[in-house]
């Protein structure tokens, strides 16, 4: 099945042409979704199959070399590459060797990891969108699978790509589709304070994200000019060639591209927003895999940034920043998607935080299990907005868990997932998180104390999302009361599935010093071949591994403990103090970039266009004015009378004359 | 007794000037024409003059010549004025200025 790589791309995209383009006129609207679930579920079973051929490989190279055309085997690695086509022949590099980008797949334990939460979790929410897009009219319900189809298709490319250009292709792509679906509802209001329209959030975040691209691709021309090649296994095994600025300065520029994806200080303003998209969008898109391509970056370059210790300790730093940032918003959020974005923010902090201590490993995993959990958080949100017809006030719910006892059941083990609870996902994950931000490369009690912070925060406001959400009185208005209904299977079955997912996942990569012999870290022995060797930190952890591993469950406990008494009666009446308006007014982010990036950007436009106006403008119109009017003073001198110019004629020839016969 | 060249060459300066002037100042066309015939035939002594002073045929060959191109020149000019006529209901050059306008 490996030979069939390439399908797994193509087949969402076939999805995304036929949607598209037949979609809302001729296929009839009953098979829309079908098509989009069948193309992304070929696709599932595809790299199933890749998956699972890649997991039996034989250890050395054998027979491998006689594999089907277009088949690189590299046994010792685990990593398949097919090679499709040459897409940019680039000419001779600096040795003389051709340089040229080829269009190649990767199939690595890494990317076979993604492969799987890509579009099995993406199956689930295509599956879902049936149910929670019912509403929409036939030519919108079309253009939304479309785009949910091209997404995946990118998403796969970004996944799969063998070189850095791909998987720019695949980065610009989700990119795109992300635009498009934030601003799905284009002609609605998003935040009707702030006069944000939904088209505007879809806006922000491309620009915002826009800013990161230009880093990404500053950093992929720098290696290309560095190293004469952008392949992403030639470019790892050049890295000792880079001096150490060299790989410092690719570093951080691609960091910055992750920064925009993966929604971090400095740049994570967008996603917040990005919940103007519909619930889906959100869960797929904005939770469990576009946002978590950064971090998927960070792993596949992981050897560059090994090299560099400063840039590791500026992913570290940004990534416990992040982390720590975003939860302590999470805690004052009323929108119920507006809190699970910033827990998205602060989960893919853990993950950079991760990334940035060496932990790369630890930082896929959490990706992985915060797929699961995440999808079903947003899903079981989508869920609760469809039974309200379209309320998304947690202060005007309350009170939901015996009439939606399906959505409460997936949603309840959502929480206690990310709150850290033992023994479901996210526990497992975070704790190696944790134990990495103390005992990893540059690890630190700073980076450690702001996880666990972070762990105590999470658990507290999604504690207090449940608790206002589907425990306490009832605080519906009376008509939302009469439309509450759950939802339809088609909408239940994949929240079960996720719950499932929730639970489990974390089994697969159970820390060593838990499992011991008895369950082996499946996980860190699949993605060992490709992760950089990390070494710990010298000298001993300050904390032992139990211990480390105490406070931070103390410490979700805690979180959930104030979220239950805290919440327990329904939203209590707060005092503003001026802590809390800090909280609740973002920390002025917005306004700050308002003032500091918006307004001068703004002002320069305006110059610009007076610029253009007065001096480009005025430079052509002059010329214009100068050509009219010596043709109006020459018209003169056309009078129309054959004598006047016989007149003109004659001293012309007279003066000739005279001057060839003086 | 031959006459000098000078006589002839002052009265072809002569005849030249009357058809310029012909030309640039009056207004009918058929007096226009007759003036750029003048014009002609005052070259036309020049060339025969010339053909005298040097003892040399080929001046009166291109009088003779000249005279020819003449005689085309006017028929293609009288045919312009008819048609100007026949167009503007005159002959008067002033009345033709439609490119002025």
């Amino acid at each position: 099945m490996i030979g069939l790589l390439w399908l797994v791309p193509l087949l969402p995209f076939a999805g995304f042409v036929a949607n598209g383009l037949l979609g809302p006129r001729v296929l009839p609207r009953k098979l829309v979704g079908p098509i989009a679930c069948v193309a992304v579920a070929l696709s599932f079973v595809v790299a199933l199959g890749a998956v699972v051929g890649l997991g039996d490989l034989p250890e050395s190279s054998g027979s491998g070399a006689g594999a089907a055309s277009g088949l690189a085997v590299d046994h010792e690695a685990h990593r398949v590459t097919q090679t499709l086509f040459t897409w940019m022949p680039l000419g001779p590099g600096k040795d003389g060797r051709t340089v040229s980008v080829d269009w190649s797949y990767v199939l690595d334990p890494l990317s076979a990891v993604m492969l799987l939460v890509v579009t099995g979790v993406g199956l689930l929410i295509h599956l879902y969108s049936i149910g929670y897009m019912e509403h929409e009219d036939r030519s919108g319900y079309a253009r939304f699978f479309a785009y949910l189809n091209l997404f995946m298709g990118m998403m796969l490319v970004l996944v799969l790509g063998g070189s850095l250009p791909v998987l720019f292709v695949g980065w610009e792509g989700v990119g795109l589709c992300s635009y498009l679906l934030i601003g799905f509802w284009y002609d609605r209001m998003f935040d009707e304070k702030s006069g944000m329209s939904v088209a505007d959030a879809g806006r922000k975040a491309f620009i915002v994200n826009r800013i990161g691209d230009t880093g990404f691709i500053l950093g992929t021309l720098l290696l290309l000019s560095a190293l004469g090649t952008v392949q992403i296994q030639e470019v790892l095994q050049g890295v000792p060639q880079l001096s150490a600025g060299m790989a410092t300065a690719a570093a951080l520029l691609l960091f910055v591209g992750v920064c925009g994806k993966s929604a971090q200080i400095p740049l994570y303003v967008w996603l917040p927003d990005a919940m103007a998209g519909p619930t889906p969008v959100s869960a797929l898109i904005h939770a469990a895999t576009m946002v978590t391509a950064g971090v998927y970056v960070l792993a596949r370059m992981g050897g560059l940034y090994v090299a560099s210790p400063l840039a590791m300790t500026v992913v570290a730093v940004t990534g416990g920043l992040t982390a720590l940032w975003a939860a302590t918003l999470g805690t004052a959020q009323t929108d119920i998607k507006k809190v699970l974005a910033y827990s998205t923010v602060s989960q893919l902090g853990y993950m950079v935080l991760a990334a940035g201590v060496g932990a790369f490993t630890a930082g896929v995993f959490h990706l992985m299990t915060h797929a699961f959990f995440k999808a079903l958080l947003f899903l079981g949100a989508g869920s609760v907005i469809h039974a309200l017809s379209g309320e998304q006030d947690i202060l005007k719910m309350g009170g939901l868990r015996k009439r939606l006892p399906w959505t409460h059941a997936t949603f309840l083990i959502g929480t206690l997932a990310i709150a850290g609870v033992p023994p479901l996902a996210g526990f497992f994950s975070k704790d190696e998180i944790l134990w990495a931000a103390i005992a990893g490369r540059g690890g630190s009690l700073l980076l450690w104390f702001a996880g666990v912070v972070t762990a105590g925060l999470t658990a507290f406001y999604m504690t207090r999302l449940y608790m206002l959400t589907f425990a306490g009185p009832s605080r519906l208005t009376h008509e939302a009361e009469h439309h509450l209904h759950e939802s339809p299977a088609v909408m239940l079955l994949p929240l079960i599935l996720l719950a499932v997912g929730s639970v489990a996942a974390g089994f697969v990569g159970v820390p060593h010093f838990l499992g011991g012999e008895a369950i082996p870290n499946f996980f860190e022995h699949w993605l060992a071949p490709v992760m950089p060797a990390v070494a710990a930190a010298e000298g001993s952890a300050p904390l032992s591994e139990w211990a480390a591993m105490f406070v931070a469950l103390l410490a979700s406990g805690a979180g959930i403990a104030a979220g239950y008494a805290m919440y327990r009666g329904g939203p209590r009446p707060e005092r503003l103090t001026p802590a809390v308006r800090w909280v609740r007014a973002k920390y002025y982010v917005d306004e700050l970039y308002d003032l500091s990036v918006i307004r001068p950007y703004r002002a320069l436009c305006r110059f610009s266009s007076a610029w253009d106006a007065r001096i480009v403008d005025g430079a052509v119109n002059a010329v214009g004015f100068v050509t009219d009017l010596s043709g109006e003073m020459l018209r003169l001198t056309q009078t129309g009378y054959v004598r006047n110019y016989a007149l003109g004629f004659f001293g012309g020839t007279i003066l000739i004359l005279y001057y060839v016969l003086r | 007794m031959p006459v000098p060249p000078d006589h002839v060459l002052t009265v072809s300066l002569l005849l030249f000037g009357v058809g310029v002037l012909g030309v640039l100042t009056r207004r009918n066309a058929i007096i226009i024409l007759m003036s750029i015939e003048l014009m002609m035939n005052a070259a036309n002594l020049n060339f025969v003059a010339f053909s005298r002073q040097h003892a040399h045929l080929t001046g009166q060959v291109f009088g003779v010549f000249t005279i020819a191109v003449a005689a085309g020149e006017v028929a293609v000019g009288l045919a312009i004025v008819l048609a100007v006529y026949r167009r503007f209901s005159s002959i008067h050059v002033d009345d033709v200025r439609l490119m002025k306008e």
